[in-house]
């Protein structure tokens, strides 16, 4: 079985249905039943503990959840097993001791997308890492680390994007720049999921918010609730 | 297949990160090194005891030296959280682990090779008559270190106190690799050499169950 | 609990039943005398301690499948419970080769495996000890019990055709061989007697770690 690395993106949703997650006696998530729609750019607010961070390693399929299901609708195989999101979660998860061109060869190469070399110059050029490509990882900046990082999940052109607290590490200008990449990659098409705290250049790009409390869902812009009061609760 | 060749490429992570910085390599040869120096500090050996004796303490020395040296393997991992890159990468988790399985015996062997050398001038046991037959022991015995290290690796690097559980999982169950290697080396080296294939087999039958254990339950142990 | 104290009584009434049997029902033999006797209880344990841990084995794939946390608590029962009889075993066997044979250990084959095999049923619950979280826990020392069961043939394997090279006392000259009509009797009640106080004390183990598992549940409910 090979999972699909479609060049064009082909619009794919996200759906949760009665996640659970629990960690010994404690319930991460609880019957989270969520559905996201194709292209849809949405905004998971909530405090620390409040099962963000599960919730989108459970999308990623890093972590198995303890019940419940999760399928990709719209993708040319719905079911999770085919489906590979690209995910930009709190670790860079790329190697420090590589240079960012060796990294994004590697994550292309094990994607099975085609030319990988050229791609890799592709992202490289475009999160403005191309000067020092050759340069290991462990010499970058933060700033620089969050775009290797983006660039990581976006090797393999994904139609769903999870991004676990975005602008973490950002100067103000990175965060522009974030915001100008997120907005171009959503308006590709793809679907993006991404865990915020507040309202901000990116809060801005969601077309919809969601709210967790205690792992589980307490909030909806989509039943109701105004955007502004979903992120602005979360403060932590 | 997609399987090899993701394993290849795997593969070529861990031996470029690996020669980069020759950390493991160097500390692991030191280490065999000093291991052999001091058993013959402790034992005394004169040259016939050095042939019953000596390919022994060469596959305890492999094997302590084994165990620290697979320590890193999924640690290494945890910094930056590559392990979930990785499995989001992949197909087939089982290529993680075929790829650092199969670094981890061309490191083994590698620091063996190096020592071999030593070891013969040490002990004075001569290990050229026999050569070929010694390597394929060695190799049998350092892949199946490596099938069984690698998979405890994962399982202590979720563990605490790791540095000393790692030893304690997988020493126990490396028993039988030591008894016949160690077994099969003595005779190869004997002033009459017989080669045991019976201790060859079973090193191989070794390899081949739990190569097919971890086959079956390698992503298990990478679940989060 | 009804249930429980009557398997109990049982068990305590045929391991009583099955000691008499040993001490007064069977022949006096004819070469070791009295101490020959503790061979009836050295086998049934062994027995009791090999099913005890299959038990383990198999609990550790259902837990791997299911993911059902009683699996778990059956696995880590039969273990203790196995890992108590193996101690018996190492126990009785110098306690009968010392009269004997004049020694406190004897390197024979099964009491060399049956140590291995002690060592690696305390790693599976160390490696217990050192991971905190219950699911995780049973996970990962699952993993590590399936790869420790498939390795106690190997064990068992190498150290009989390996290991025997220097002539050493057998400890049993194997159950059943050569054994009067009423040693066979006397041993198989034993044996049986054994299976039933094991599976009792399993029972009980069972028992005391679900009722950890309910008080663990009651208080994170609690301080939630």
């Amino acid at each position: 079985m090979t999972a699909t690395t479609a060049t064009t993106l082909s619009p794919t949703g996200l759906r949760f249905e009665n996640i659970d997650k629990r960690y010994g006696g404690l319930l991460a998530l609880r019957r989270v039943s969520l559905e996201i729609a194709p292209g849809e750019c949405v905004a998971l607010a909530g405090r620390n503990g409040s099962g963000k961070t599960t919730l989108l390693r459970v999308a990623a399929r890093i972590v198995r959840p303890t019940a419940g299901k999760l399928s990709f609708p719209g993708a040319a195989n719905e079911a999770a097993t085919h489906h590979r999101p690209g995910y930009v979660g709190h670790s860079t998860m790329v190697y420090d001791e590589l240079s960012a061109q060796e990294n994004l060869i590697l994550f292309a190469k094990l994607q099975n997308v085609p030319q990988p070399e050229a791609r890799a110059e592709e992202l490289l050029r475009e999160v403005g890492l191309y000067e020092r490509r050759g340069s290991l990882v462990r010499t970058f900046s933060r700033g620089m680390r969050q775009r290797i990082a983006i660039a990581r999940a976006l090797v393999h052109r994904p139609s769903v994007l999870l991004f676990d607290e975005p602008a973490t590490g950002l100067d103000p200008l990175g965060i522009a720049w974030l915001a100008q990449s997120l907005g171009d990659v959503n308006r590709r098409g793809c679907t993006v999921l991404m865990s915020l705290h507040g309202e901000s250049e990116i809060s801005a790009l969601a077309t919809r918010a969601v709210r967790l409390d205690a792992g589980a869902v307490v909030g909806d812009t989509q039943t109701g609730a105004s955007l502004r009061s979903i992120l602005t609760f979360a403060g932590a | 297949m997609a399987l090899f060749s993701n394993t290849a490429t795997l593969l070529g992570k861990e031996l470029r990160t690996e020669f980069r910085s020759r950390e493991l390599l160097t500390t692991t040869v030191v280490f065999i090194l000093v291991v052999l120096i001091l058993f013959s500090f402790a034992i005394n050996p004169t040259s016939e005891e050095s042939r019953e004796y000596g390919p022994g303490l060469l596959w305890l020395a492999i094997l302590f030296a084994a165990s620290l040296m697979l320590q890193p393997c999924f640690l290494r991992e945890q910094g930056n959280d590559t392990l979930s890159s990785l499995r989001l990468a992949v197909d087939d988790p089982f290529a993680i682990f075929l790829a650092k399985l199969i670094a981890n015996t061309l490191f083994l062997l590698l620091t063996e090779l190096l020592m071999l050398p030593l070891f013969a001038a040490f002990y004075n046991i001569p290990i050229l008559p026999k050569l070929h037959y010694l390597l394929l022991v060695l190799f049998l015995g350092s892949f199946g270190i490596s099938v069984v290290g690698t998979a405890l690796s994962a399982i202590s690097a979720q563990a605490r106190m790791r540095e000393l559980l790692l030893p304690l999982l997988l020493l126990p169950l490396l028993t039988p690799v030591l008894v016949v290697s160690a077994t099969v080396s003595v005779s190869l080296l004997d002033r009459e050499p017989v080669i045991q294939w019976k201790g060859i087999a079973f090193l191989a039958v070794f390899d081949l169950v739990f190569l097919t254990a971890l086959w079956i339950f390698g992503e298990y142990l990478l679940e989060e | 609990m009804l249930k429980r104290m009557l398997l109990g009584a049982v068990a305590i009434l045929l391991v009583i039943a099955a000691t008499y049997g040993s001490f007064y029902v069977a022949p006096t033999e004819r070469t070791m005398g009295l101490i020959q006797r503790i061979f009836y209880f050295h086998v049934a344990s062994a027995w009791a301690a090999m099913d005890a841990f299959a038990v383990c084995f198999v609990c550790n794939l259902l837990y791997v499948w299911k993911r059902n946390a009683k699996f778990d608590w059956l696995a880590v029962s039969s273990a203790e419970v196995g890992l108590v009889l193996t101690t018996v075993v190492l126990i009785t066997g110098p306690i009968w080769a010392h009269p004997v044979w004049g020694i406190w250990w004897t390197w024979d084959a099964r009491l060399t495996s049956t140590f291995v095999l002690w060592l690696l049923y305390v790693s599976y619950l160390l490696l217990r000890t050192l991971i905190e979280e219950p699911d995780r826990k049973a996970l990962l020392s699952s993993l590590f019990g399936i790869f420790a069961f498939l390795d106690v043939p190997l064990v068992f394997g190498a150290i009989r055709w390996w290991r025997t090279q220097h002539p050493s006392p057998v400890i049993m000259g194997g159950p059943g061989s050569g054994l009067e009509p009423t040693m066979k009797k006397v041993l198989f009640f034993f044996v049986f007697a054994m299976h039933v106080f094991a599976l009792f004390l399993i029972v009980e183990r069972y028992v005391l770690e679900k009722l950890k598992n309910d008080v663990d549940v009651l208080q994170r409910e609690a301080e939630a």
